[in-house]
Parts: structure tokens; sequence; C-alpha cells
């Protein structure tokens, strides 16, 4: 019986994305008999194929954003925030160039741990009437050491009266693993509620600019600076949430 | 009324720019330049031709020229990680350490591996796409995919993904 042929790099390929004859898929299914170490590294590729329509494929069940929807339809193109729009909105508002450096996103749906605990404290506490801080604004400076200490970095408590949001107070909250983080709660007088959520950042992970994800129904604003990151929960208008973000960042670079 | 024929596409396009990506705020920004791209120059397109494979070749052009890509592979590995952990699942950990494994390789493997193993384009397609010989494309491929072999079996490379 003759031995199979050796088959080339694109046949090994081929075989991994089934686009083989039958025959040809026979013929290399004769050697990899034989070569378990080719056998090996085609199980491995087909597992890799395998895993990325595991991690993916869900992707095409999900509707699509509306705003991919009318893009290709004759109706306007309204009404979509996108990352020109914020770039240009914060560049008139004057932050300077070097907080985005072309990473100011919106909007995003995945969900990271931060955020969603920024969420959960902010639906958590803000609907908690007798105690809604451990600390009050009565006593801003003892709260604003307190817990400046406990994460490890000088904060300032952000202003947002031109907002009309009063400070009520402040809480410390478990963050990741062994972390800290805290909450700010502002209140306005009809009774809404704001909170900055902070903690103190993965050392590892990249600073970011302004981005807005949807939490829970809730659209959290987060960013991160040197070791702490940042979410902002409870403004439903987005230029108003995206003005306040601004401010609270200037009075934490101070 | 009828479909606008890039419409059918447009959920291959959107998979395949969350898996190259890896955040779908982006992902979803990267497909609406690429629709409004390919509405621009739709009368570049020749009709008979793949219009899949044109579509995607607009993305890859976009994904090439403006995404600030490595930064936002990393910030997101870190939410994928910390996400998981929660839940010790073999088949999570093994997920996990397969999207860092992708993370490590070139730009320029990822998305060859992704257009043919995940969007199942063929070898023609993918060298139209990435504007290569098909020759080179399954160099490349064959390349990228040892690659992530030997990152998933701890043969080769940083292991650091595997530290806890």
């Amino acid at each position: 019986m003759s031995q199979p042929q050796i088959p080339n790099e694109a046949d090994l390929q081929a075989y991994v994305d089934g686009r083989l004859s039958p025959t040809h898929r026979a013929q290399i299914d004769l050697y990899l008999a034989d070569h378990p170490e080719a056998l090996e590294q085609v199980r491995a590729y087909q597992e890799q194929n395998r895993m990325l329509h595991g991690l993916f494929d869900h992707v095409l069940d999900e509707p699509l954003p509306e705003e991919l929807i009318t893009v290709t339809s004759s109706k306007q193109r309204r009404g979509v925030f996108r990352v020109a729009a914020v770039l240009a909105w914060l560049l008139v508002g004057g932050v300077s160039g070097y907080l985005f450096r072309g990473e100011v996103t919106n909007t995003l749906v995945v969900s990271t741990p931060f955020t969603e605990r920024a969420a959960i404290a902010h639906v958590v506490y803000t609907k908690e009437m007798l105690h809604p801080v451990e600390v009050g604004a009565d006593q801003e400076a003892h709260l604003v050491q307190w817990l400046s200490k406990r994460l490890g970095h000088p904060l300032h408590i952000p202003d947002l009266t031109t907002f009309g949001y009063q400070l009520v107070g402040g809480r410390l909250l478990p963050g990741d693993n062994t972390g800290v983080a805290t909450q700010f709660m502002y209140q306005t007088t009809t009774g809404v509620r704001l909170t900055l959520y902070i903690s103190v950042k993965d050392e590892s992970s990249a600073q970011t600019a302004f981005r807005i994800e949807e939490q829970d129904g809730q659209q959290v604003m987060y960013w991160a600076e040197d070791t702490l990151s940042f979410a902002l929960v409870g403004e439903k208008d987005r230029q108003r949430l995206l003005a306040i973000a601004q401010l609270t960042y200037k009075a934490m670079s101070l | 009324m009828a479909q606008h024929p890039f419409n059918e596409h447009i959920p291959n396009l959107r998979r395949y720019a969350i898996a190259l990506l890896r955040d779908r705020s982006l992902a979803d920004d990267l497909v609406q330049d690429t629709l409004e791209r390919g509405l621009k120059k739709l009368s570049l397109f020749k009709v008979g031709s793949d219009l899949r494979a044109w579509l995607f070749t607009i993305m890859h052009n976009l994904f090439i020229n403006q995404i600030p890509r490595n930064k936002l592979w990393l910030q997101n590995l870190q939410a994928d990680e910390a996400h998981s952990g929660d839940e010790l699942a073999e088949e999570l950990v093994t997920a996990r350490d397969f999207m860092h494994a992708l993370q490590l390789l070139s730009d320029e493997q990822r998305a060859i591996i992704l257009l043919i193993g995940l969007e199942q384009l063929s070898y023609e397609q993918a060298a139209q796409v990435l504007e290569l010989p098909v020759g080179t494309v399954m160099s490349r491929l064959a390349r990228a995919r040892e690659r992530l072999r030997l990152l998933m079996s701890g043969e080769n490379g940083p292991q650091l993904w595997r530290v806890k």
C-alpha cells in the first residue's frame, strides 16, 4: 500500500476548515492516523474554531442596535450619539486634549464589573430613605479625610450645585477582590439622586476617557485616572451627565 | 419595503467586529462606519461581485486605520477576567485563556483567524479582504493558528494569564 502523500500547510488548514473534497480529506485522515503530532495540531485548530463560535455566535441572534438599522434605511440619520459627537462636545467643554486620545466611546453593552458595582450601589442606596449615607454632608471634612485614607488617594468632592445637586454624604463599600470603594450621594431639591462611585483601579489597566454604559436601565458614565476609577449614575440627561463628569474630573484632579 | 442589500450582512459584520475589538460600543461604531462608507462608495461596487467580502474589506481597512486596538484589548480583557472570576466553571477558564491567547496575537493574525475560523470566509474572500495573495493568506493562517495553539498549551510565550 502506498504511503499517503505528505499534506502541505494549505491542505491542513483546508482540512481544519472542512474545505476539502471527500477524497482529499480521506487522504489526509490516513496521513494523520500515522502522525500524532500533526493530528494534535489539527485537532487544536479545530478546537480554536469551535471556541470562536462558542464565544461569539450569540451575537448573530442579538437584536441590532437601532443606529445600525437606520444607516441603510432612507430615514434621516439622526440622533446618533457617537465618538465624534462626544469628542466635539468635550472639546467645546474645554477638557484638555490629553484626556481622551481618541478613546471616547458610548453605550457599551458589555458589562464590566466596575460599572456593574457602581450601578448596583446606586440602586441599593438611592432607595434608602433612612440611611442613604454613612457620613453626612454636615461632616464633609471628616468624610473626605476618612474616605481618602481608605482609598489611599486624596479625594476632592465635586461641588455639583450648578446642576442642582446637593451633597448628601458618602459611604465606604467593598470594591473588587480585596479593594474598597466609596460612594458619594447627591440629591436635587425634588429628590432625584445622583451617585459618584470611586474605587481603586487595577494597576495595569490603561487610563480611559469618558465612557457611557447602560447598566440595568441606568446610564453609567465612567472613566479612570491615575489610580482611581470613577462612575456617575443617576443623571438621565446625557449632556448633563457629561458635563457633571467633566466637572468631577476637574475637581478630582485638583 | 425591500431590505437594503447590506442588511443581511450586518449581523456577521457585527460579530466579527465584536470579536476583533472586544468592545461592543466600538464594534458597533465600526460597523456603522463600515455601512456608511459602503453607502458612499457604493458606485465603486461591481454588480455581481461579492458584497460580503467587499463590506468586510471596508471594515478591515477602517479597523487597520482607525481603532486604537491594543489598548482596548487589554482593557477589555481585564473586564473579562474579573467577570469570570466569579464563575469557576472549567469552560469559562478555558474561554478566558483562549481570549487571552487571542489577544497576544498580532492584529493581523487575529483578523485572519476570525475571518476564516469565525466568519467562515473562503480563502479567496479572506485574500480579498486582507488584500493579500491566497498563498500568503494560507501561510499566515497556518502561523497564526500554530501560535495560538502554542499559547493555549503554554509551550511558548508569556503565561501571565495562568498566574492565578
